[in-house]
Parts: C-alpha cells; structure tokens; sequence
C-alpha cells in the first residue's frame, strides 16, 4: 500500500486523531498522530489490513523552543511498506501512550527516549533510565542541556 | 644491571642484592588484568596475539584483580564505570600498577569537549603509573609502555622502603 492509502485509512477510522501529515517529501512520508491516541493506531496499524508487524526504530526529538516529540519508523515484513508517525509533546507536559505492549522492541527504545530527552511514556511496566546511571540528574541530549561539575565527587567537565 | 638469568656462566650461584632479585622477578613477569572497555581493547588483544606478542613479556591476562599486578585501562571511561573501576583497583593487591592507555583513558580523548558522561582521564579516580598516548596506540606503542613500566619497577626499592 502506498502512503496515501495508508494515510485515507487512518482518517477514515481515526478521524480527529490523524493532525497532519506530508507525504510528498525527498524522504520517509509522515503522518502526526495525537499523543494520546498513538496506542489505538498502532494497535490498529499492526493488526489490520496494513500489518506493520515491525517497529524499526523509536526515536525521542527535541525541536527547539520547549517542543518535543516522537518519531516511529514502521515497516512491515509481510506486505514490504513503510510509514513513519510522529508524535509531539511540549517540555511541560512531556507525556506520550507507550506502544510497548504493540511492539516489544519499544520497551529499549522509549526507555532510551525517557533518559536521553525525557519523554515520559504512560504505560511502560518499567521506564528507568537505561544509557545514564541510575541517580543521573537531567536529560542529555536536551539542546539546553548543560554539564553538571561534579557527579559522585568526579569532576565531569574538561 | 642486565636481567639476572643472563650471569649464570660457569656456576649455579649467583650474589645479588635482594631489591634486584625482587624487581627482576615482578618485572619479568607482570599479569595484566583483563580491562578493555572500548577501541584499545581490540588493540590490546591483537597486542597480546601471535603478531606482536606479549607473552614473550611474561604478561597474560588474568581475569580476577587479586591475581593480577598491572590494570591496563584500554578505552574510554565513562562515570558509570569509574567506580567500579575504584572498586577493582581498591581489590588489586600490592605491588600494583595502573597503565593508561590510549587518550580516552588519558585525558578524556576526542570525547573531552562535549562528553557529558566520560571521565576526562582515568587518573581522576585512581593513580596512574605509565601514560600511553594514542588513539588507539600501535601495539609498539603499548609494549613500548610495558617496557617503561619494566623500568619503573627496575627503579623500585621495596626493602628499603619497609626499613625505613
């Protein structure tokens, strides 16, 4: 199926969810979806006619200016398409459905997101910090991230 | 003063002072314990293969830190690592040794501008004997730094220390 359909599908069942998308880009055709409703469509995606059965990556953003969001490549093994959804959320409100139970990769994956950009995914059985240890303070690949002096009586920068 | 096994000539007695006897034998034959963490390990293991050997050192790799006398930090350190790297230094027992190697473990490496989470020089949580820059080093490079660290012991007088 190519992007539109895949695009006319969603609309059709999910209605004000679906808030935009642009598919005639160089790359990976998008389609944004409301953070509190990305579970239902992907339950949907993997489960019906289009069979994404593979979450290829997860990946957590900061688009600068307190905007945050999610980026999901899907693809699927069965029918050989592709989709990428995005999600976004703000830094104050950084709350997003977890697909965790749809995919199980994306229990590694959103757990990368929460340490790295701080992204909080409701419904996640065990969202800990993953890369960073465990008493680390901040989130690091924040664009306004800033170098703490001491960690643990080490001193951290140059 | 040459290696003690090279005065045997014609007798089986030799007369030596005890400082000598106990740095020839230390230095003859130092066991490393196995610590690569990234990119300089790779250059550690091809170091201690059939090209460049260094069991002809008398150096092996032993796996627990109580049976090991020198910790050759290969690859970048990060925070999370550094205290267990105190930990198995703190269980290494005496004499013991801590050779650098390679620049992430020396001073930070490429990581020392923007690295959030590398420690910038493993001499920040344990002291450092021999310094081997490279990123990563030839394995002349670490054998010439085993070397030094041969020389280091060559100098070390430990019967004199306890005496004094």
């Amino acid at each position: 199926m190519i992007p539109s359909e895949i695009t006319e599908l969603l609309t059709a069942r999910f209605g004000p969810a679906v808030l935009e998308s642009k598919l005639d880009g160089v790359i990976d055709p998008w389609v944004k979806i409301a953070p509190d409703r990305i579970r239902d469509v992907a339950i949907f995606l993997r489960d019906d006619r289009t069979q994404f059965d593979t979450l290829m990556c997860l990946t957590g953003m900061d688009y600068t200016g307190g905007k945050l969001g999610v980026v999901y490549h899907l693809a699927s093994t069965t029918l050989g398409h592709k989709i990428t959804l995005k999600v976004d959320a703000t830094i104050e409100n950084p709350h997003v459905q977890s697909v965790e139970a749809v995919w199980k990769t994306a229990n590694w994956h959103e757990r990368e997101a929460y340490d790295m950009i701080g992204i909080v995914f409701d419904g996640h059985p065990d969202l800990r910090r993953m890369l960073c240890p465990y008493d680390w303070e901040g989130h690091p690949l924040r664009k306004d991230y800033q170098v703490p002096e001491y960690y643990n009586g080490m001193k951290v920068p140059y | 003063m040459g290696l003690l096994d090279q005065k045997f000539d014609n007798s089986n007695i030799i007369i030596t002072t005890m400082d000598d006897l106990l740095n020839w034998a230390r230095l003859s034959s130092i066991w490393g314990m196995q610590f690569g963490l990234a990119c300089c390990a790779i250059e550690m293991m091809a170091t201690g293969a059939s090209h460049y050997d260094l069991d002809r050192f008398g150096t092996f790799f032993r796996a627990s830190p109580r049976q090991s006398d020198v910790m050759i930090v290969a690859g970048t350190v990060t925070l999370k690592m550094a205290s267990r790297i105190k930990t198995l230094y703190d269980q290494m027992s005496e004499p013991r040794y801590v050779l650098s190697m390679g620049s992430c473990s020396n001073c930070g490496g490429p990581y020392w501008e923007h690295g959030y989470h590398v420690l910038k020089g493993v001499d920040r949580v344990i002291p450092v004997d021999v310094y081997v820059p490279g990123c990563p080093p030839r394995p002349e490079a670490l054998m010439e730094g085993l070397l030094k660290l041969q020389e280091k012991i060559r100098a070390n007088s430990s019967v004199r220390t306890k005496s004094a």
